[in-house]
């Protein structure tokens, strides 16, 4: 049913008033595919070819090493906080923006985009400014021996502020959208507030949420600029996988590197791969946005 | 359940949306809240219900106080505008709802719930949807599922904002003759938001005319049709025409004609406005006594009834009237033609200084 579906919108196309000729159509769908092929589909390419050059047991081997263990881990444990933070941070934040009306709420939507807007090398440079030695909390976080800079702290605090908008961003458009009737609704049938916002508000958007997640949990993994700034690269210690490669490749590990960096690669392909599951998935789930959607790639 | 609402004032910034509104709906009663929009109508539902709280004034049921009642402590069934159905639950899941929310202790098992929402399926004749997802119904459908839902919690009170605002003329007909048949079989009080004079007069027992966050009339529809008591009802209930004129002593003087306004005795030389349906409007081919002189403009002769236009000679206003097509052919009026208007049951009100 799909397909016919697909294949019913092209043959209408060449009869539509906004149908291009055969050939305008060829140029440019073939520059559109040499475009994505050089700067996207080959440096993936390399990166997987780098990384198997020394062949699959050398690949293996490099993960072998401590310092490359270690690097994972951290990855993982930032990831695993800066996440399940972020997630509820965002919901909230877009409860309160998408369902309320209230003074300064145009402020903190710009606040939460600031992270977004700021480069991430200087969002690190806050966090050292604040928490390090020569900041403004140095002195007394130093006097109650409680280290944040150059330290695991400090890499999970920086990718909790770089990756703070993710999930709120997906979420308040949404809630925005969806308004509060429903939810009322819920509350005249008899709902208290806890089910009216676990049987009503989150199912709704639970396929944002997920989507704001992902993209959130790519960014807390992959994030370097920040984390660059406060972690100090002890290795084996503060290097996350992306700060991890960066050391190797300077090494002239190309090896070791690349493998690293095929992990981040990987996480990258399946981000992309759930994404377009939940976007199938919330398509089929809302029959007006699939319409609409298969207007527009049509 | 009585509704009682006492002396209610609601605000929204600057805009005064209820002014010291009071209203009292027996037990029972269907009752239409009527007027255009930002009259305040659909405040003062949200009100009773308990989705906006007043500045000023206090809420009772059935005697009781229940002002300072939260939305889901006053266990009245609201229908939305725009349904506001879970749309990601099926038809079963919105009508159990309610049921399924309800504190542990007084939650039904799930066979009678199966049974309740199975019959109240029924009873809005959906049963063959129940496990349809609200995108998949018509408009029509929707409503009367959020209907059902509405009634599973077996509420007291039902409040309806504009119930059948978003659908089809053709659709809308259908479901307003259903809404006051099933009021006429479970006799919930119910109190109904709309905008259409027609659908308020039709369906509802009692009709509150609002106008600007106030009351303007209360009572049945015969006696906001046939008896305004405001100026504002007059015009917001149907076609008027609209005589300017001077009382004094107990008569109106329009233009050259006298008629007989026993209500106002009282007043000396005021002026005031005179407000007459267009089918209180007698027209003769010849002087019969004090009558308007006027020249017929147009003619519309569409329906069972046939509407004119008329020009009067001693001024510049225009009269509508209303003739049956009998009375039409008997006269055989075209555009052109002289004729004389006499107003019947015409409502006098002064002038504001």
């Amino acid at each position: 049913m799909l397909t016919e579906a697909a294949i019913g919108p092209g043959r209408i196309i060449t009869a539509r008033a906004t149908g291009e000729p055969a050939l305008v159509r060829a140029v440019l769908i073939g520059a559109a595919l040499v475009f994505l092929g050089l700067f996207l589909f080959v440096p993936l390419a390399v990166v997987f070819a780098q990384a198997l050059d020394k062949g699959i047991a050398a690949y293996f081997n490099s993960f072998r090493e401590p310092a490359a263990l270690a690097a994972v881990r951290l990855t993982l444990l930032t990831a695993a906080v800066a996440v399940p933070f972020n997630l509820v941070f965002g919901i909230a934040a877009a409860w309160v923006i998408g369902k309320f009306d209230f003074i300064g709420k145009s402020f903190l939507m710009t606040l939460i985009d600031l992270p977004f807007s700021v480069s991430p090398v200087v969002s690190g440079l806050i966090y050292v400014l604040v928490f390090g030695m020569q900041g403004w909390l140095g002195p007394w976080l130093a006097d109650h021996d409680i280290k944040i800079i150059f330290a695991v702290p400090g890499i999970i605090l920086t990718t909790m502020f770089v990756t703070f908008p993710f999930v709120a961003r997906e979420l308040i458009p949404l809630m925005q959208a969806q308004g509060s009737e429903e939810e009322e609704a819920a509350v005249t049938l008899g709902a208290g507030g806890w089910q009216t916002f676990f049987r009503v508000t989150l199912p709704n958007v639970k396929w944002g949420l997920l989507y704001g997640v992902i993209l959130c949990n790519a960014r807390a993994m992959g994030e370097f600029g920040a984390v660059s700034v406060v972690s100090g690269h002890i290795r084996g210690l503060t290097n996350t996988l992306p700060l991890h490669v960066e050391i190797l490749y300077n090494e002239y590990q190309y090896v070791a590197a690349f493998a690293a960096a095929s992990l981040l690669a990987l996480l990258a392909l399946v981000t992309l791969a759930v994404k377009g599951v939940i976007e199938w998935k919330a398509a089929r789930e809302t029959p007006i946005r699939r319409t609409r959607s298969r207007e527009g790639d049509a | 359940m009585s509704i009682e609402v006492r002396n209610i004032t609601k605000s929204f910034g600057d805009f005064k949306a209820l002014d010291d509104v009071s209203l009292e709906v027996p037990t029972g009663e269907l009752v239409a809240l009527l007027g255009p929009s930002g009259s305040g109508k659909t405040t003062l539902l949200r009100v009773i219900a308990g989705l906006e709280f007043p500045e000023r004034g206090e809420i009772f049921f059935q005697g009781e106080n229940a002002t300072d009642r939260s939305a889901r402590e006053r266990r009245v069934g609201f229908v939305f505008q725009h349904y506001a159905l879970f749309r990601h639950m099926t038809v079963f899941e919105n009508v159990a709802f309610g049921l399924r929310v309800r504190p542990r202790q007084h939650r039904p098992d799930e066979r009678t719930i199966r049974n309740k929402v199975g019959d109240l399926l029924k009873l809005v004749q959906l049963d063959f949807l129940a496990d349809h997802l609200p995108s998949q119904l018509s408009g029509g459908q929707r409503q009367r599922i959020a209907l059902a839902r509405a009634l599973a919690v077996e509420p007291q009170i039902l409040l309806l904002d504009e119930p059948f605002g978003a659908l089809d003329a053709r659709v809308r007909q259908e479901l307003r003759r259903w809404l006051r048949r099933l009021h006429d079989e479970i006799h919930v009080t119910s109190v109904f938001v709309t905008h259409d004079q027609e659908e308020a007069l039709e369906v509802a027992d009692r009709v509150v005319v609002m106008n600007e966050g106030r009351i303007e009339q209360f009572g049945t529809p015969d006696q906001v049709y046939n008896h305004p008591a405001t100026p504002f009802v007059y015009h917001f209930l149907g076609n008027v025409n609209l005589f300017h004129s001077r009382v004094h002593a107990g008569r109106v003087h329009i233009g050259e004609i006298e008629i007989e306004a026993p209500e106002h005795l009282g007043t000396h030389d005021a002026p005031a406005l005179a407000y007459v349906r267009p089918h209180d409007i007698e027209l003769d081919r010849v002087r019969d006594g004090a009558m308007i002189e006027a020249v017929v403009r147009d003619v519309r002769a569409v329906g069972s009834l046939v509407r004119l236009e008329l020009d009067r000679v001693d001024g510049d206003e225009i009269i509508e009237a209303e003739l049956t097509r009998e009375r039409y052919i008997e006269l055989d009026l075209r555009a052109g033609e002289h004729v004389f208007v006499k107003p019947r049951n015409l409502r006098v009100f002064l002038k504001e200084a």
